[in-house]
């Protein structure tokens, strides 16, 4: 048997594996580099760049709860043009798809990051952050509204010219109705689930732990939630979905694969084994293999519900 | 700044002891970490490998011994407790050697090792790399029941002035009054000054030293997650004079020189 075929392709964007490192988890590359050999990635994404640099949030920012960590980073980024003249000549050397994920204050702020990247040769992709719950105005206030998703996504999509994922909060009371807004306005593909807001309280202070209050939930704690979300999103929408949350292993990859994924990213496992993203995907290939399985294709969607015929089931 | 180099490996635990109330000296084999270690820098332990506790433990490296990596630690959560019930010839996972490390200065000066409780660690690691009498160092604690014997560890080390809060061993009071005693009267060439511990005895250090001038650098510690500069967790404020909002812990420090750090916020 030839060895299994891990390649995808979403929406205009080709990947040789579905697994991808995720935005905020993987810094610009460069920290990761001494542990693992980056190329072996499907790809990416690039911590969230703004038009202007941005400090972050007050300490502390991160905290760890069962299963899980909130996070308060507030989007800590060195801004556009640092990003392009100091980090992009390096990521862009490596032989992954970078995925460069865009946060905009408002309309205009997205397009005008869209358009700004415009033109660079080797940016394979972009991923709209509108789902950070972590900063007081923009971010998730767009993400939470289906009109304003779908005007960002088409504000994006109008000045971008390589594939545009959007990518979804769940802190959403139907994410299937923002799924299906954004890809009506052009999104080429939907990347989900973004944490989930959460907080923690120091007992002995009588104060939140968190410098901002609330913070966004990550980790295996939420991997039910997202994978849930990505089997309803993979069964609304007609363009490929990433899913990502609380992915540790390949077999977590491969419930979201099953569940509709065709993609995947890994987060806040990078921080507990730096070697997640490559261990999965030889945890994948080792899967194919024993199944005999020749194409990971083959995989997406492919859980089989019970009883009753598919579409009487509630999704 | 030491940045490649660094290994996760899956090593093999050596020793495990309790040396005071709550305070254990673990020695890990690793040649590659060990060899590769500075004074200053830390290492990301996975206390057992399950999904809880999530995340890896930075602790300060307090020595290292024939390629066994040492750490002092006292037992203050959930992390602590597992990793003291870790008995030798078990695997951890480490990851390191982390940060940037001491800096230490060339030529003969006087270097006071101010440390406060569990931050005594990465200071005996950088007396192992003084020579014998030029280093004074100091440690202070509640009392002494949480005070380290430091002489029964099996590393290098110089003499110890003591100080507990309740006066039960050594002098009574704070370590950071035991160091102004010395260096205002005292007369003393070229000081400098390095210190680790709580928050509120480095801020008295720093200030201290910055009032007198001295050179003092201090190791800070923070929540963080990844220990390598992604996750962007732990952010400490810096002072005007920095030029920087926020440094992070892991990657900027954990050691920084006093005047970097806006004391006032932290």
């Amino acid at each position: 048997m030839n060895a299994p075929d891990l390649s995808v392709e979403l929406g205009g964007l080709f990947l040789k594996n579905p697994v991808i490192a995720a935005s905020g988890t993987f810094g610009y590359g460069e920290e990761f580099s001494p542990l693992i050999d980056i190329n072996r990635l499907g790809g990416l994404v690039v911590k969230g760049i703004s038009l202007k640099p941005r400090a972050g949030n007050s300490p502390p920012r991160v905290v760890e709860t069962p299963c899980g960590m909130l996070n308060a980073i507030g989007l800590a980024n060195i801004g556009l043009d640092a990003f392009i003249k100091d980090k992009l000549p390096k990521l862009l050397k490596l032989s992954t798809a970078i995925i460069v994920n865009i946060y905009g204050h408002s309309l205009p702020e997205y397009g005008e990051l869209a358009g700004s990247l415009k033109g660079i040769p080797g940016i394979a992709a972009l991923e709209v952050n509108i789902s950070c719950p972590n900063v007081d105005c923009g971010g998730m206030a767009f993400g939470t509204d289906p009109d304003m998703s779908a005007r960002v996504t088409d504000a994006v999509a109008a000045k971008a010219d390589r594939p545009v994922i959007v990518k979804l909060s769940p802190n959403v009371t139907d994410i299937r109705v923002i799924a299906r807004a954004v890809e009506k306005a052009g999104a080429d593909a939907i990347s989900l689930i973004n944490t989930l807001t959460g907080m923690a309280v120091d007992i002995e202070k009588r104060a939140p732990v968190l410098g901002n209050v609330s913070g966004g939930l990550s980790g295996p704690a939420i991997k039910p939630v997202a994978l849930h979300m990505v089997y309803q999103v993979a069964r609304s929408v007609r363009i490929p979905v990433i899913g990502m949350g609380g992915i540790m292993n390949y077999r977590d990859a491969l419930e979201f694969i099953m569940a509709g994924a065709s993609a995947v990213q890994i987060g806040t496992a990078n921080f507990v084994n730096p070697g997640a993203t490559i261990d999965i995907i030889e945890g994948l290939y080792g899967y194919c293999r024993e199944k005999r399985i020749g194409r990971l294709v083959d995989l997406v969607g492919s859980i089989s519900l019970p009883g009753r015929g598919k579409k009487d089931l509630m999704v | 700044m030491v940045l490649h180099g660094i290994m996760d490996e899956n090593c093999e635990v050596a020793f495990q002891r309790e040396v005071a109330g709550g305070v254990f000296l673990l020695g890990i084999k690793s040649h590659a970490i060990a060899g590769k270690a500075a004074p200053g820098q830390f290492v990301m332990v996975r206390v057992r490998n399950s999904l809880s506790p999530l995340l890896r433990r930075p602790f300060s490296i307090c020595g290292v011994v024939d390629g066994i990596i040492v750490l002092l630690y006292m037992v203050v959560g959930e992390g602590t407790e597992i990793l003291s019930g870790t008995l030798p010839g078990q695997r951890i996972s480490v990851l390191g050697p982390l940060g940037n490390g001491f800096r230490l200065p060339s030529g003969i000066k006087r270097i006071f090792l101010v440390g406060g409780g569990m931050g005594i660690a990465p200071l005996l690691f950088l007396a192992g790399r003084i020579e014998p009498g030029h280093a004074v160092f100091m440690a202070g604690y509640r009392s002494s029941e949480k005070a380290v014997p430091i002489k029964d560890l099996g590393l290098p080390c110089p003499g110890i002035q003591l100080a507990t809060e309740d006066g039960s061993e050594g002098v009574r009071g704070l370590v950071t009054d035991l160091l102004e005693l010395r260096i205002r009267e005292d007369n003393i060439e070229d000081p400098v000054v390095f210190a680790c511990g709580p928050v509120p005895m480095l801020r008295r250090v720093s200030s201290l030293c910055l009032e007198l001038g001295i050179p003092c650098q201090i190791s800070l510690e923070a929540h963080m997650a990844c220990g390598l500069g992604a996750c962007q967790g732990c952010a400490v404020p810096g002072s005007k004079d920095s030029g920087k909002v926020f440094f992070h812990v892991c990657k900027d420090g954990p050691v920084f020189d006093a005047g970097m750090i806006s004391w006032g916020e932290l």
